[in-house]
């Protein structure tokens, strides 16, 4: 069990995310959780490349060494490309809430009833 | 006893962002141009660029960095470094293949001067996703002052 | 043979379309013309494709010429762009599609500021969509889902009404979760078997044993892909974002965005890399039937007429999932002959509603009438896609619906049958309500002025009907051969390896 105590935890952090998305009313609220979700796969992705007791993937001039002993570089590659891909999408659920704001007067969501059927 | 009509934050934020905005900025392109030799690259380059500009705003009030670079100019620097990454993918097509890494063969690895296009298109990438950041806060803090008005 | 160097173009030219609009945006005329020609160049591009690429061949071209099979390791190494009967069929159906959507927007757009704005995102959404269709590697596939779904959920909102902002902000929220859902299942799998790209996948998959890794990996990627697709209870989005979004962009989105990002990914995923498992082939199937009883009875309470069209949407995805999930090869030809027909006709009417909208100001049915005598053009090719929809003979929906009734019988699925007949006769009734109410009917006194939509409008629907009318020919064995049997092929062939 030790041993898939941090994908344990990274999916605790996924639901906790998740839970934010589904119970809060405030829109900014929100906005944290669909953040939160979004860290927590990109911690996972992390740790499904580490190896236990490997080195960081770069080379060097001066030592040798075996690329045996790395850590899986491809995630990392992977992951740099998702953080990207969530920045934007936060910036543009952020853009949202602010137009929002300036219609609706306020961040309630449960105000915002205008599409019914 | 409060000076509150000068924009922007107390005289130590102001003197201390003037000594540190250029080490920043050199610390950014340090990032950019060993992106191909040490962790970084043009993404994390670009977020720190971005990131000088948005502290110069911060700490001199609303428009301090709006006189350099103005939501137009921002907008064609963006552009201007998404074209130039296509471009050079698009010169490698006539070499063999897209996105081919045509200057190869010089330099050798563990230099600063290896790797073919790659550094290139790190500062292609820095530009787009700077100017594209500072883009963002601009038009946040230019649809803040939209939303206060109309209430 | 062609060299398959001009692949990437596929994605590279709206990308290169998109940044010089934004750059050279002041200068009058420069967003229509790049606008209208990417698209347009595209779709003359796979044409070309199809008509130089022999029947069974599959074009593999390496991003960056390296990488490929590499002897050491065992493996592929590097991303792969793979075209084959598939990828020709929906390519060809996409740019068509945005070709026709970018002709129209010419004149309909100029209702709203920033035209620029528009076609810059416009070509980011197309060249996520053509990314989506060429690649052949599975996390490359989530980037090209999220740049298309990012661009789309910007112009759902592009009106920044209430309404806009509302449906914008929910579905960009419910496609987030469904994006990290994707891409926790594609970290599941890259987990276990060491490699992203989807052909080596396929041959690790097939000779391996973890039915719980599985079973959660086909929860993760049946769920994310389910919401893009809009299958029930993933739908929740669709009939907010479809009637907000400007005309245009409804026709798009339901036209071909949901088959790009959902159906396609769904068929490519479940038949090539896991070779269609018999659990899969039942869940789709169920709920197929779901969404096509939700989606149809839903659609007869509507007076909006975009909202009726949008559940619509959802009611012939589910005819299209019942056929993908029937796995025999004339139920796979049902459900992608019923792909192409639905991106034409719901097309067509979602742009004849904008045309509705256009000239005469409102889109509930209660306050229209008798507007065929004043819109000939509109209401005539709203009549053509709405027989295609019905399923009227000799319309192209006939067809579809009568392949994937037969095959359904075939494989002695006879209740699913008795329930797709079913759904049809409330399709006929649903779709007959827009045509009495909008067109039929007398004149009420404030349209007595409206006048025609303008020439590129009518252009593009004129060409969209034909597609309707003549599309039943599409069933004639030499072109069959060359269009539908290979994409149909490229399936079949994926059925028996994996779990």
């Amino acid at each position: 069990m030790n041993a898939y105590m941090p994908y344990v935890l990274c999916m605790i952090l996924f639901s906790i995310g998740v839970y934010a998305i589904l119970a809060k009313r405030n829109i900014i609220k929100i906005i944290l959780g669909v953040v939160i979700a979004e860290y927590a796969v990109n911690l996972f992705l992390v740790l499904v490349a580490y190896k236990v007791g490997g080195r960081s993937a770069i080379f060097s001039e001066t030592q040798v060494i075996l690329p045996e002993s790395m850590v899986d570089p491809l995630p990392h590659a992977l992951v740099l490309t998702s953080i990207v891909i969530g920045l934007a999408t936060t910036a543009f659920l952020i853009a949202l809430a602010i137009r929002l704001y300036g219609k609706y007067g306020t961040f309630d969501i449960t105000r915002m009833r205008e599409l019914r059927g | 006893m409060s000076k509150e009509h000068d924009p922007g934050m107390t005289v130590i934020v102001k003197t201390v962002t003037r000594l540190t905005v250029g080490l920043i900025l050199l610390y950014g392109i340090y990032i950019i141009l060993h992106g191909h030799l040490t962790p970084g690259g043009g993404f994390a380059g670009g977020v720190i660029i971005a990131l000088a500009f948005i502290n110069l705003d911060l700490a001199f009030g609303g428009s301090a960095s709006a006189k350099i670079f103005s939501k137009g100019k921002t907008g064609v620097v963006e552009a201007l470094g998404a074209v130039m990454f296509l471009s050079l993918a698009l010169i490698g097509l006539k070499y063999g293949g897209f996105l081919d890494n045509f200057l190869y063969s010089d330099g050798n690895p563990g230099q600063l001067v290896s790797a073919g296009i790659i550094p290139l298109e790190n500062i292609a990438i820095s530009l787009k996703v700077g100017a594209g950041l500072f883009g963002i806060f601009l038009t946040l803090i230019i649809l803040q002052k939209f939303e206060s008005e109309k209430k | 043979m062609i060299s398959a160097g001009i692949v990437p173009l596929f994605v590279a030219i709206p990308l290169a379309g998109a940044f010089l609009i934004a750059l050279f945006k002041r200068i009058k005329g420069i967003p229509d013309i790049l606008g209208v020609f990417a698209p347009g160049g595209m779709f003359i591009l796979s044409i070309l494709f199809l008509l130089k690429m022999e029947i069974a061949q599959r074009i593999i071209y390496n991003i960056g010429n390296w990488g490929g099979f590499n002897e050491v390791l065992g493996r592929i190494v590097g991303i792969q762009l793979v075209i084959d009967g598939l990828t020709i069929f929906m390519l060809l159906i996409v740019n068509f599609v945005a070709f026709i959507v970018a002709v129209y927007s010419v004149n309909y757009m100029t209702r709203y500021t920033e035209k620029w704005q528009f076609y810059c995102l416009f070509l980011l959404m197309l060249a996520g969509m053509n990314g989506v269709l060429i690649t052949g590697d599975l996390f490359n596939l989530f980037v090209f889902v999220e740049i298309a779904s990012l661009a789309s959920y910007a112009l759902v909102a592009f009106g920044t009404e209430k309404r806009e902002l509302e449906a914008s902000f929910k579905y960009a929220v419910m496609g987030g979760i469904a994006s990290l859902l994707i891409l926790m299942g594609v970290i599941f799998l890259y987990s276990y078997t060491g490699t992203v790209n989807m052909a080596d996948m396929a041959v690790i998959l097939a000779g391996s044993q973890q039915p719980a890794l599985m079973y959660l990996v086909f929860g993760l990627l049946l769920t994310g892909f389910g919401l893009k697709a809009a299958m029930v209870p993933f739908h929740a989005w669709l009939p907010d974002a479809h009637p907000s979004a400007p005309a245009p962009i409804s026709a798009m989105l339901s036209g071909v965005l949901i088959k790009a990002l959902g159906v396609y990914a769904i068929a490519r995923v479940f038949f090539t890399v896991f070779g269609f498992p018999h659990q899969i082939s039942i869940i789709l199937m169920i709920l197929g039937a779901i969404s096509m009883g939700v989606g149809a009875l839903v659609a007869l309470r509507q007076w909006d007429m975009k909202r009726l069209l949008a559940y619509s949407s959802i009611s012939q995805i589910g005819y299209i999932m019942v056929g993908l999930g029937i796995g025999t090869p004339l139920g796979i030809m049902g459900a992608l002959f019923h792909l192409f027909n639905h991106s034409m006709f719901k097309s067509l009417l979602f742009l004849d509603s904008g045309a509705v909208e256009y000239a005469a100001g409102t889109r509930d049915m209660k306050e229209m009438g008798g507007l065929s005598r004043k819109l000939p053009v509109t209401s005539g090719s709203t009549l053509a896609g709405a027989m295609s929809l019905a399923g009227i003979p000799p319309f192209a929906g006939f067809w579809s619906k009568l392949i994937i009734i037969v095959a359904l019988v075939e494989a002695n699925h006879m209740k699913l049958a008795a329930w797709a007949v079913l759904m049809s006769i409330i399709t006929i009734a649903y779709i007959l309500k827009v045509t009495r109410f909008a067109f039929l009917g007398a004149l009420r006194d404030r349209f007595a002025n409206i006048k025609e939509v303008p020439l590129l409008m009518r252009i593009s629907l004129i060409l969209l009907s034909l597609v309707c009318i003549f599309g039943g020919l599409l069933l004639i064995p030499e072109v069959r051969e060359t269009f539908l049997e290979p994409a149909v092929r490229v399936l079949i062939s994926g059925i028996g390896g994996g779990v």
